[in-house]
């Protein structure tokens, strides 16, 4: 059995990612103007409603990052030639989730605690993403075990597609606990916002932004990585020929 | 087919913490053979009789164990492949006769088969009902082997067999060895013991920095 | 010659439980500790309607804090020999081995839960009514169903090596939320606590139910491939 020859990585931009790259610009930007200037602030919250356009698509985001490194796992797990390249997909989208349910986080928090008055509300929507969130902290720590590539895949793998298992059944029973309290269509902060044509369009425009600076995101590390396995392979290269060295001294 | 070498490896690379631990190893075995394996701490010992028993991947260069090619599937051969590393694999707070019940069950062996084990290890008897921290280091490596035995393995890898062992047990060791190669078995040991371990062994293999460096 | 899963299943928890009789971690550490823990919330919380309304929360912490302990007991006594590497390399079925352990951390889980339980009616006052006791039974056996699966398939995860022990923390919280709020309102109900009825219980057990399932389905067949290195 020979390593996988990898390719050749100059640089870890490509024309696509610098594509994207401008998409995503592009659209964030006009987000950025369009929700800070352009668009109306809302009957019962005033100007705090426009929180909601990096909130809602950042939780969007996060649970996109969520799905991704599930599937790109079940993709490693189940492919007959394990592909390094799932892996990696499924390790960068786990990173990069893990920062925008951070955001998703503390955008819900400050929205809560100018609407509400409170910083945490047990709104289901935020409660899985607190959960999502340190469910993923562990999954990098267990890609952090070290081991060859090989194992660590098959480990983080397994860890993801158990964490596919579990998340519904933590929103589920978040759901049904908060449903006791009939809390649930009041506490959360978007459940009542009317919708003018230009405030959906900028938040779905803001939900596109962000989906493409995250699979902007999600291609450079996981070039970055790719790049760093292939110097873990030329390291290995020069650690055998000291090795052999050693041996014949 | 029963193969004559089993165990065949050429230019096999092991990797253990990004260290190449087996660094283009050729080694061979034939059956029946008692083969020592000898050299320096960090030669890479421990990581060929992991490799050769499919704990670790070899991730390059060819390893064929009882014909199978264990960097494509290193599960399938470990039922037949038998370790006995630095630690016994044995519970504390059981007795040796719990311990050798315990492999005898997993392993599908009769009680029979348990029986003798115990009886060619001296451990059967009064011995038997003794727990294994009360025991000395000779008894623990006996009862270990007789876990060993009863598993019916067709290669025994031994790593360090005779170490905290006084020179009664040590010779108890080799005896129970040679008896183990004529019965079928193919034995590799990795040892320090170099004098007493060459009376032993048909073929000494000299293992230097991962690599192979010299038979005798 | 292979082994059935039941029969290794069988050997594997009656393996580990004879070393529990001998050594009697669990009665004499693992149970204090946790009774201490019991007396220590109601320290906290000093106030006797307080307790007894979050009484059933309180027990289901006390075991999930044990739970850790638990785990980290059965693959100690796998790590100390190398005896789970043994059984790896001797190519025992890995899903025997699962449910064995799991099999063992049940019954331990169990007899904590019962003293849990018992310090809890003395302590926090609690009581319980004919109904209130079919559903607290179902909901201890299921919920520890549900704990002993995924502390085993965790604690295979994390066993032996350097940092990793601390890594089941965090693994497991996360992954035993479900149980805990779950098991949590179904004890409530049964203990018809802050005007619960008993009926009101039972989805909760259904919840656990279905906890169970999926994680003793999903370690049988993931367990083999996290303890492998």
């Amino acid at each position: 059995m020979t390593t996988t020859e990898l390719p050749a990585i100059k640089g870890v931009g490509t024309q696509a990612t610098r594509l994207y790259g401008v998409l995503a610009l592009v659209a964030l930007g006009w987000v950025f103007v369009g929700g800070l200037f352009f668009t109306p602030e809302d009957v019962v919250q005033g100007d705090a409603v426009r929180i909601m356009y990096v909130h809602v698509p950042t939780a969007w985001t996060a649970y996109l990052a969520f799905i991704v490194t599930g599937v790109a796992s079940a993709c490693w797990l189940l492919g007959k030639k394990h592909s390094m390249g799932f892996d990696r997909v499924a390790g960068a989208s786990a990173e990069v989730g893990v920062a925008f349910m951070a955001l998703t986080l503390i955008s819900g928090s400050l929205w809560g605690r100018i609407t509400w008055g409170t910083f945490w509300v047990w709104d289901p929507r935020l409660t899985t993403t607190a959960f999502l969130f340190v469910t993923y902290l562990g999954y990098l720590a267990v890609r952090g075990l070290g081991g060859s590539p090989q194992q660590r895949a098959r480990r983080s793998s397994v860890v993801a597609l158990l964490a596919v298992l579990e998340i519904p059944l933590v929103h589920f029973s978040v759901v049904l606990w908060r449903s006791l309290h009939q809390e649930a269509s009041v506490l959360s902060p978007d459940g009542d916002i009317k919708m003018d044509g230009i405030m959906l369009f900028t938040l779905l425009f803001g939900v596109f932004g962000f989906s493409v600076l995250f699979a902007w995101l999600v291609s450079h590390r996981q070039r970055i990585m790719a790049m760093h396995d292939a110097q873990r392979a030329s390291a290995l290269e020069v650690a055998m020929v000291d090795r052999l060295q050693e041996a014949s001294s | 087919m029963q193969p004559t070498r089993v165990i065949d490896f050429v230019d096999a690379v092991a990797v253990y913490n990004d260290y190449p631990a087996l660094a283009g190893v050729t080694f061979s075995v034939d059956r029946q053979e008692i083969v020592l394996l000898q050299g320096p701490n960090g030669a890479g010992k421990t990581t060929l009789l992991r490799a050769c028993a499919g704990l670790i991947p070899v991730v390059r260069g060819s390893a064929h164990v009882l014909g199978v090619d264990i960097a494509i599937d290193r599960e399938s051969i470990r039922e037949r492949v038998g370790l006995l590393g630095h630690q016994n694999g044995l519970f504390a707070e059981l007795t040796i006769a719990e311990n050798v019940d315990f492999w005898s069950t997993v392993v599908g062996a009769t009680r029979a088969e348990r029986d003798a084990a115990m009886q060619r290890m001296s451990i059967d008897g009064k011995l038997a009902n003794r727990r294994v921290s009360e025991l000395s280091a000779g008894q623990k490596r006996r009862c270990a082997l007789a876990c060993l035995v009863v598993r019916r393995a067709e290669i025994w890898l031994l790593d360090e067999p005779h170490a905290g062992l006084d020179a009664k047990g040590r010779d108890e060791i080799d005896l129970i060895l040679k008896e183990a190669a004529s019965a079928g078995a193919t034995i590799v040991v990795a040892s320090h013991e170099v004098e007493r371990a060459q009376q032993l062994a048909s073929r000494t293999v000299s293992l230097v920095a991962g690599h192979v460096r010299g038979v005798s | 010659m292979t082994m059935s899963v039941s029969r290794i299943a069988q050997a594997v928890a009656v393996k580990d439980l004879r070393i529990e009789l001998r050594s009697r971690i669990v009665t004499n550490q693992v149970l204090p500790f946790s009774g201490l823990v019991m007396v220590m919330f109601a320290f906290a919380l000093d106030s006797d309607d307080v307790l007894q309304g979050v009484a059933g929360g309180l027990v289901w912490l006390a075991t999930i804090f044990s739970l850790f302990i638990l785990v980290q007991r059965s693959f100690a006594i796998e790590v100390s020999d190398g005896a789970l590497d043994s059984l790896r390399v001797a190519g025992v079925n890995p899903q025997g081995i699962f449910l064995g352990k799991s099999i063992s951390l049940f019954v331990q889980l169990i007899a904590l839960e019962v003293v849990l339980f018992l310090t809890a009616v003395v302590l926090y006052r609690v009581s319980l009514g004919g109904a209130g006791l079919v559903l607290l039974v179902t909901c201890v056996v299921s919920a520890t169903a549900g704990l002993a699966f995924v502390g085993t398939l965790y604690g295979g995860l994390t066993a032996g090596a350097r940092g990793r022990e601390t890594l089941l923390p965090l693994l497991l919280l996360p992954v035993v939320a479900p149980v805990l709020i779950s098991a949590t309102r179904a004890t409530e109900a049964a203990f018809t606590s802050n005007g619960v009825t008993v009926s009101e219980g039972w989805p909760w057990v259904a919840v656990l139910a279905v906890f169970a399932a999926v994680f003793g389905l999903g370690g049988l067949l993931s367990f083999g491939s996290l303890i492998e290195e």
